[in-house]
């Protein structure tokens, strides 16, 4: 957060002209720009064009650059559109189709490997393990899942932005995004979840189950997260 | 509230925008049901992971032509 809010005065001396103030603002943004294109693309060479016209059309439009937007999140949705028109022209509309039926209809899995996870996410980041299983994850998803959950989640673009973007239905994004966000979930709790508080899913509300046994762990209630790690 | 039922407006509830009267619903039934607060409190997480993570090492020689881009670009305008 501090560095994001420490942009606004090397902004000011960008646009009066000092290039030192943009490098070093291309510095600070430069790697998760990167990363975000990297993760649509899932190609280096794509990517590394992505990135650089995403901070050459920064740079064109720097004096239309409204601060009440965070210039990171700016910088995302540019890479985002740029990364989209590179998949349409690889793939033509395969890749992002349209309206797809059974996302409007169908009903989301249940989540099964429910667990606390053991380690929170600055302690996980800080391995080279984490990084592998999140790109392994989320290779796994389809790509209709994972440009949206990418759009919304990761680039933070509205609801109503990245339907468009996608060309699809506002309804479409928020299912694909559920289902994208349980699929991460269910992959990624069966890395980091602490495999002794394990817990039943919940089959009916109607009557309080009894603790039950799972993987030789009694699963009882109360062990979840303290409340403090429930708000993002 | 049935846990099939908090699942289908979980988004809603994690982006902070859900009904303000089914959001009290949602919290009664979180209050009492701990494997749908373990899956949100998962949710939660996982998005914060990939906010978070730079997995990919920006190669070196790609940052030097990206800046000597911008350094042209910007003596041009
Ligand atoms: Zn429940």
């Amino acid at each position: 957060m501090s560095i994001v809010d420490s942009d606004s005065p090397l902004l000011s001396r960008a646009r009066e002209g000092d290039l030192t103030a943009f490098e070093e603002l291309v510095t600070r943004h430069e790697k998760r720009v990167y990363a975000v294109a990297r993760r649509m693309l899932r190609n280096d060479h794509d990517a590394q064009d992505v990135t650089q016209e995403t901070f050459l059309s920064a740079l064109d439009h720097l004096p239309r650059f409204r601060e009440e937007t965070r210039f990171g999140s700016w910088l995302l949705t540019i890479a985002t559109h740029a990364a989209l028109k590179v998949i349409r022209r690889r793939k033509g509309l395969e890749l992002v189709p349209l309206e797809d039926a059974a996302d409007a209809i169908g009903g989301v899995p249940t989540p099964e490997w429910i667990a606390p996870w053991s380690r929170s996410p600055v302690e996980l980041l800080e391995t080279r393990e984490t990084l592998r299983h999140l790109v392994a994850a989320l290779d796994e998803l389809a790509d209709k899942y994972r440009l949206v959950f990418l759009l919304r989640d990761v680039a933070r673009m509205s609801v109503r932005d990245t339907a468009a973007a996608l060309g699809i239905s506002e309804a479409n994004v928020k299912v694909r995004l559920l289902r994208a966000r349980l699929q991460l979930r269910e992959r990624l709790t069966r890395l980091f979840g602490d495999s002794t508080r394990r817990m039943e899913p919940h089959r009916h509300d109607e009557q309080p189950e009894p603790p039950s046994v799972l993987g030789g762990a009694l699963v009882t209630s109360g062990t979840v997260a303290a409340p403090s790690d429930r708000d993002i | 509230m049935k846990c099939t039922e908090l699942l289908a407006i979980l988004n809603e509830y994690v982006d902070g925008e859900i009904d303000p009267g089914i959001c009290d619903e949602y919290r009664e039934h979180l209050d009492r049901c701990d494997p749908c607060q373990v899956v949100v409190d998962n949710i939660r997480k996982t998005i914060t992971l990939y906010r978070d993570a730079e997995e990919f090492e920006l190669p070196t020689d790609f940052r030097d032509r990206l800046h000597s881009a911008l350094r042209d670009r910007w003596r041009r305008r």
